[in-house]
């Protein structure tokens, strides 16, 4: 694949670039899902093709073919060149670059069970188990299961001297049931909603994740509400648990910190972000327990954020984004790292396939948890007038990342330290530093679960990508609850 | 962009190695390229050439699916192999019909197949983006968007001889003007680049960029509102994946015991209809069958549902067969397997008796809300559709017939069936598209009541 991608640079240079990268991807994927007792879908693919991307006359051209034929190679390469003259065309100054030392490694996602040696009866055995224990509880009508894995083995070469090969893998699962009755459904879902939780981890994770132990549960919450009553509206004190943290933080903290957001190159269409570049190192983003990082490292955990190398070649690493509540880093790329006074590049540009251009991405964007041990129990025991809720059901929030709005599946009220009543369609809202500066606790490790969001969308043409969020389940204090419901 | 004669001879090919008992072949693919800008330069651009192959198998009742991007010999053989091998695995299904032998009546459908538009090169777009820089500068503005072309395919081939193909060309612009405080946004886009003019959306996206500067803070509650056909676009596209008959079935749909009934205004007609000239895609669905006309809402009331062929065979069989309107299949089906079932995606609204245009919904309006797009919609609550997202872009207050002055962006949460029964007035529809849900053919609405629960900063 070496050779093939060399192919690329050759041509490229030879027509005036002075900055060649070629991505060989080859992804292999299979889907199985189940609804109601029975096989939903049973789906595998496989794709491989290259994506070039290269500078010339100081501006950005790509170009990507699925043919790896050397006429097609040559014929992309030059096709990516004249794409970037064409960029040229409107262009106020050359693009700058970090120096970053090329590098040539092999790096492979740490796994124990390669989830493509698994055999498909044992996949599709345990998602219809599961599906039948949902089903199995009286008053649920609809039950969906699901399971995937991806396998990306990625050839990077650059006209610097880079040589990576990189093999990552994914894997996730997750079921739901829904109750319909009268004029109401509601859905309760696990481990975690939309489907489900996933990790760069090989099968051990569906192992892992215990999911026929949790079904009927899942079950007969999903029930249980149509019964419970309305989460009322106010002001109060909210404990979300670790899976809404997790996709807090990414709403509210990951997506505002993409420098390229920042500088407006994704104005069109994901929009821009409040952190303007005056504000880091000197905004109060949170409270002094709010400590959040951008980390790609094998060490943080198998996030779907982790890699050995990024998509320009940089080897993952470790950004503060938030330190002790102060606005403290960004999610950087060698051609923005400038902006902010950095000579690397934070290593997070991520692209979803080999037809998509590389882009800042987040990586595992995760909130520290607690020094102090502090259990979910405890944390509960420690709040008045408060409401507890578990696992997302929709998320909203502006073009700038300020207000937002969010609902969770289930909810419960707490009084005097003590879960009480089951609440349904709970949400709140809120502006985004205004509510991490009313964090006043995170519980500890133990409580600490690495997230996986795996179809964060971002881009034109979109594309998606799996982003890793390690949170702990935390307090909030004079959350406004049930703002979604008002006037209704 | 491969021919149709190539598929043709894939499809032979693959159908020579088979074992299955029937064989379904789909095709997709095409060139594509996108000029991106911002800050008022080209910061991405690129093009790429792909070309899919998804093979289908059924096996005694069981089927299953395997897609490749690989067109050599070798790679169509282990795809084959895998979707075989995913078959074999499963129980049969009992509700699993026969491929089906032919797509049903034609549908006769405009080309959408322009060779200006496949035809744009990287320096025809630049030459475009260039064009709506100097408009953003000429207004001390900045601009960011993109200029896109696409040239596709999709085609379909079973073993039972059914065959179908469609070629496809797509321009598209889209464009965001910035000011100090204030933006403005306008998109487009048609099979037909003729169709487009880079230089009158960036006009009018500036205006909309220069004319909401200092933003009033303005107190949220219940508005008249003019929405904008994008706006319209983006929050009725999240009723439609219920009105696939296999969302009844499941009991996951807001029209669960509703069909026949009145849940919206008597102005409200809406229909289903892939041979619309304003329309695009193919005329048949996943399986292959033709897409027919139908018409989803009637005067306010829940008319017809769309169906795949399976789907309208097993509700036939069930207990709700007499409560989902016409019952037969109508060319909406997902490729197989598929849990979802169906669903429609050519809608058009019916041209309303009194059109007006968004000038006298303006003209007409006291007091009220003019918003150019809605963003980050999601589902609050299912069963009543109700639904959150922001303003953006172009937000402005109108009073006494006249835009006064730009907003800040309010929040909302409104139900579909509460907004779609307080429209006072309609535009006549126009090709829109947006970014939350998928092109259609809309009006502008002006809606009464409409519930704006927060406001943002900007």
């Amino acid at each position: 694949m070496n050779e093939i991608a060399n192919w690329a640079l050759n041509t490229a240079q030879l027509r005036g670039a002075i900055y060649v990268d070629a991505r060989v991807i080859a992804h292999r994927s299979r889907a199985h899902s189940t609804k109601n007792g029975k096989v939903g879908g049973a789906e595998d693919s496989e794709s491989l093709g290259m994506g070039i991307r290269v500078i010339a006359n100081g501006a950005w051209g790509f170009a990507a073919t699925d043919n790896l034929a050397r006429p097609s190679v040559e014929a992309a390469a030059a096709l990516a060149v004249e794409v970037a003259l064409a960029s040229a065309r409107v262009q106020t100054g050359p693009l700058q670059l970090t120096q970053e030392k090329p590098v040539v490694a092999e790096w492979t996602t740490p796994h124990r069970i390669d989830p493509f040696t698994t055999s498909i009866e044992e996949n599709l055995t345990l998602l219809l188990k599961v599906d039948n224990e949902l089903h199995s509880v009286p008053g649920v009508t609809l039950t969906e299961t699901n399971m995937n894995f991806d396998r990306i083995e990625q050839w990077f070469v650059s006209s610097e001297g880079a040589q990576i090969h990189q093999t990552k893998f994914a894997t996730g699962a997750g079921c739901a049931a829904y109750a319909f009755a009268g004029n109401e459904i509601q859905k309760r879902s696990y481990p975690n909603s939309f489907g489900g939780q996933y990790q760069s981890k090989g099968y051990e994770l569906i192992e892992e994740l215990k999911l026929l132990e949790n079904a009927r549960r899942v079950g007969e919450e999903a029930v249980a509400l149509l019964k419970a009553d309305q989460c009322p509206e106010g002001t109060f004190n909210l404990v979300l648990d670790s899976s809404q943290m997790g996709l807090q933080i990414h709403e509210s903290v990951g997506h505002p910190i993409e420098l390229d957001r920042v500088l407006g190159m994704e104005a069109n269409f994901a929009g821009t972000s409040f952190l303007t570049l005056d504000k880091l190192g000197k905004l109060r983003y949170g409270s002094d327990i709010v400590n959040v990082v951008a980390d790609g490292r094998q060490e943080h955990g198998p996030g779907l954020g982790t890699f050995g190398f990024d998509d320009e070649g940089v080897p993952a690493r470790c950004t503060p984004i938030i330190t002790n509540g102060l606005f403290t880093g960004y999610l950087s790329s060698r051609e923005t790292a400038h902006t902010i006074g950095e000579t690397h590049s934070g290593a997070t540009v991520r692209a979803e396939a080999f037809n998509r251009l590389p882009m800042i991405r987040m990586t595992n964007i995760s909130i520290l948890p607690g020094d102090a041990p502090l259990t979910k129990a405890q944390l509960i025991a420690s709040t008045d007038n408060g409401i507890y809720m578990e696992t997302n059901k929709s998320w909203s929030i502006d073009d700038k990342r300020y207000n937002f709005q969010f609902s969770c599946e289930a909810g419960w009220e707490i009084k005097d330290g003590k879960r009480t009543r089951l609440l349904k369609n709970p949400s709140y809202s809120g502006i985004t530093t205004d509510f991490w500066n009313s964090m006043d606790a995170i519980c500890s490790r133990d409580e600490w679960t690495l997230w996986g969001t795996p179809n964060c969308g971002k881009g034109q043409p979109q594309q998606t990508m799996g982003t890793g969020h390690g949170a702990a389940p935390a307090r909030f204090r004079n959350i406004r609850v049930g703002s979604a419901f008002q006037g209704s | 962009m491969l021919p149709q004669s190539q598929a043709a001879a894939i499809f032979d090919s693959i159908r020579k190695l088979s074992t299955a008992g029937e064989l379904e072949v789909s095709f997709s693919g095409g060139s594509s390229s996108l000029t991106r800008f911002a800050n008022n330069v080209i910061h991405q651009n690129m093009t790429e050439e792909s070309s899919s192959v998804s093979i289908r198998v059924a096996i005694d009742g069981r089927t299953a699916r395997s897609t490749t991007n690989r067109l050599d010999d070798e790679s169509l053989k282990r795809a084959l192999t895998a979707a075989e091998r995913l078959a074999k695995v499963q129980e049969p299904d009992p509700d699993l019909l026969p491929m089906p032998e032919n797509g049903g009546a034609p549908t006769s459908v405009p080309s959408r197949h322009f060779p200006a538009t496949a035809a744009l090169t990287p320096q025809d777009r630049a030459q475009g983006v260039g064009a709506i820089v100097n408009i953003a500068k000429k207004h001390n503005l900045t601009t960011a968007g993109i200029y896109s072309s696409t040239e596709g395919f999709e085609g379909i081939f079973n073993s039972r001889g059914l065959s179908d193909w469609h070629t496809q060309t797509l321009a598209e612009i889209s464009i965001t003007m910035l000011g100090d405080n204030s933006s403005g946004w306008q998109k487009l886009n048609s099979p037909d680049v003729a169709r487009l003019n880079p230089e009158a959306l960036a006009e009018t996206a500036a205006r909309k960029a220069t004319e909401s500067v200092n933003p009033l803070d303005l107190a949220p509650g219940k508005y008249t509102v003019i929405l904008e056909p994008a706006a319209v676009l983006d929050i009725v596209g999240f009723m439609f994946w219920d009105f696939g008959g296999l969302s009844l079935l499941d009991q996951r749909s807001f029209l669960c015991d509703r069909v026949g009934a009145k849940l919206f205004g008597e102005n409200i007609n809406i229909w289903d209809n892939a041979a619309h000239p304003l329309q695009a895609g193919p005329a048949f669905d996943g399986e292959g069958m033709r897409r027919q006309q139908v018409q989803l809402v009637a005067n306010g009331v829940i008319s017809q549902l769309v169906h795949a062929r399976a789907t309208a065979a097993k509700i036939a069989k069930s207990e709700i067969a007499s409560k989902v309107g016409p019952l037969h299949a109508t060319g909406h089906g997902f490729s197989l397997p598929n849990e979802m079932g169906e669903m429609p995606s050519n809608i058009v609204f019916a041209d309303p008796p009194n059109p007006q245009t968004i000038d006298q919904m303006i003209a007409g309006t006291e007091r009220g809300i003019l918003v150019t797009r809605l963003w980050y919609i999601r589902e609050v609550e299912p069963f009543e559709k109700l639904l959150t997202g922001m303003t953006r872009d172009g937000t402005f207050l109108v009073e006494n017939g006249k835009i006064q002055l730009g907003i800040r962006n309010f929040r909302f949460n409104e139900s579909l069936l509460h907004m779609l029964s307080n429209v006072e007035a309609m535009s006549l529809p126009a090709r829109a598209c947006g970014e939350e849900s998928f092109d259609m053919v809309v009006p502008a609405m002006k809606v009464r009541d409409f519930n704006f629960t927060e406001t943002t900063k900007f």
